[in-house]
């Protein structure tokens, strides 16, 4: 008995005693003290130096872009450091190339704020808040696609432009051992700064995907970071063309109600691509819309209607859409999203009707 | 006690006893790091310099805790314990004082915690019942004994660096041929001096 207090005592005593002298050390050794965080040659910021320059900016409130959660593993966290920052480090030679290296972009979650750190980020990125939302809304719209609405809390507001999309922090549950952050584009109208509209297809094994459509429920809470990205909607006279497949239909709709909010007499077509019948959804809401907007026409078609679906629209790919309707698109622009392939296919084809590259904005889903 | 002179046992730590040519010890970061004779050369400073202090605060936990009381089965895991705490400790130290070094060593660093020679030399130790004299002498010797083989060999991988080898034995499988060689030379050192 006596031996086992003894034996226990003293492995206690020494790990004690062992971690009592690093904690000593990182308050003395590991303390970098108040540095200096300059963004953008405008904003200054005080923080304790020491750890890596993406928690330093999460602390500060500053989202940079991150999927893997500061584990050096998605390349998603890259910024310009302009001064300070140290070495460039190998953990991050996988993911800044050459060229960027020169130009002094690091990955924010290797690079540690050890000296006062000059930094420069895209504009938007201040804009840029995790709240925990409230799931008020989970429908199927068909089988693969569930309609999630969120609300913020009343205190907070997000603001963001249509077309820009957020990202869910997924957390671990079942099938799932590790937090993910996964991208969705914002369906919802972007004067409601407190609430959030996705579309959210359903992927086999798909981390995110699996968590919404199989173990979230209607009251739950669920971690969202954004606004993010530079597909947004920008305003010209040019004619629009709009092309999207399954979710790709989210950051259209939200155009569509930006549109319908600001009264736009622009001419638009909206060409939406399905497979079936039962993969059409929102047919209600599109047809209101096009009701409201005077030069606004919705185009549906179908690659595979099934004889039940009695379907007498269009039928075949946007790309045959665009193909029949559009002669020449030189003074036009458009909106597009969707799988890369159908994206691909329809930038090429808007570049043989003589498309401006510049106009052609578009999101791809992977 | 042995009576073997710690100068000698120093000696026979680099030489005859080497950690990673006789007792093949400490092979992960030896097989990783030696592509570089200057990077070898920094994690091998870093390694004698981790092992004689832990072979010196791992002699005196043993000598002065764990036999007063009775605990010598407790070895291992109270080894591990203070490599690991030591191990941290120079991790720090490195990275706020000696930034060229720390961005040189990169991941090794913190895995000098589960070098195995550090450990081995450890146990060693206690197996072949070293003064604390010959103790510090065996962990400087067996530190230097190992930047000694990482250091020649990235050497020898430096000279070979740009000749043509077999498919199969690119990186890893040629690195295991030369250090066999090398073993296989400092055989020829053996039996000089006997230290255990």
């Amino acid at each position: 008995m006596n031996e086992i207090i003894i034996s226990v005592l003293s492995v206690s005593g020494i790990s004690g005693a062992l971690a009592l002298l690093l904690s000593i050390a990182n308050k003395t050794i590991g303390n970098y003290g108040e540095m200096t965080l300059i963004i953008n040659d405008e904003k200054e910021y005080k923080v304790d130096g020491g750890s890596s320059l993406l928690s330093t900016l999460v602390d500060e409130e500053i989202f940079i872009p991150s999927a893997c959660g500061g584990k050096g593993s998605c390349g998603y966290c890259k910024v310009e450091v302009l001064e300070g920052g140290g070495q460039f480090l190998p953990t991050e030679a996988g993911y800044v190339t050459p060229a960027e290296q020169k130009k002094g972009i690091r990955l924010a979650c290797q690079c540690k704020v050890k000296e006062n750190i000059k930094i420069k980020i895209p504009e938007e990125l201040f804009n840029v808040r995790q709240y925990d939302y409230k799931v008020d809304m989970l429908k199927l719209l068909t089988p693969t696609i569930m309609h999630v609405g969120l609300t913020l809390p009343e205190e907070n507001e997000i603001n963001f432009k249509p077309g820009q999309y957020i990202q869910i922090l997924t957390p671990v549950y079942k099938e799932n051992d590790e937090e993910v952050y996964r991208a969705y584009s914002v369906a919802s109208n972007p004067v409601d700064k407190h609430k959030v509209e996705l579309f959210l297809g359903y992927m086999q094994d798909g981390k995110c995907s699996t968590y919404i459509h199989k173990y979230l429920k209607e009251g739950d809470k669920l971690t969202v970071v954004g606004p993010f990205g530079d597909f947004h909607y920008h305003e010209s006279d040019r004619e629009i063309v709009m092309a999207a497949i399954g979710t790709g239909m989210a950051p259209i709709m939200s155009i569509l109600k930006h549109m319908v909010e600001i009264k736009s007499e622009r001419k638009a077509t909206f060409y939406f691509g399905a497979r079936t019948g039962e993969d059409l959804f929102m047919m209600d809401e599109l047809r209101e819309i096009e009701a409201k907007l005077p030069n606004f026409t919705f185009m549906p078609c179908l690659s595979r209607p099934r004889p039940e679906d009695n379907w007498t629209g269009e039928k075949g790919r946007v790309t045959d859409l665009i193909e029949k309707y559009i002669t020449d698109a030189s003074n036009m622009e458009a909106y597009l999203c969707g799988s890369p392939v159908m994206i691909d296919g329809v930038v090429d084809l808007l570049r043989q009707k003589k498309m401006a590259e510049e106009h052609i904005y578009y999101d791809k889903f992977e | 006690m042995s009576e073997i002179n710690p100068i000698v046992i120093f000696f026979a730590a680099i030489f005859t006893n080497n950690m990673i040519l006789s007792n093949f010890l400490g092979m992960c970061s030896f097989i990783a790091v030696s592509s570089e004779i200057k990077t070898s050369l920094s994690l091998g400073q870093a390694v004698t310099f981790v092992l004689t202090f832990t072979t010196l605060l791992n002699w005196m936990v043993y000598h002065w805790l764990l036999v007063p009381l009775g605990l010598e089965y407790l070895r291992f895991i109270i080894f591990i314990i203070v490599i690991a705490a030591f191990t941290q400790l120079v991790e720090m130290i490195i990275d706020r004082y000696f930034q060229s070094l720390y961005y040189a060593l990169g991941i090794f660093l913190p895995l000098i915690t589960v070098n195995c020679a550090i450990l081995g030399v450890s146990l060693f130790m206690v197996i072949r019942d070293y003064t604390l004299l010959q103790s510090m002498a065996f962990g400087v010797g067996s530190g230097l004994g190992w930047t000694l083989a990482i250091v020649t060999l990235a050497g020898i991988k430096q000279k070979i660096k740009n000749n043509p080898l077999p498919k199969g034995l690119e990186g890893a499988g040629i690195t295991l041929i030369i250090t066999g060689i090398m073993a296989l030379a400092f055989i020829g050192f053996s039996g000089i001096v006997q230290i255990q």
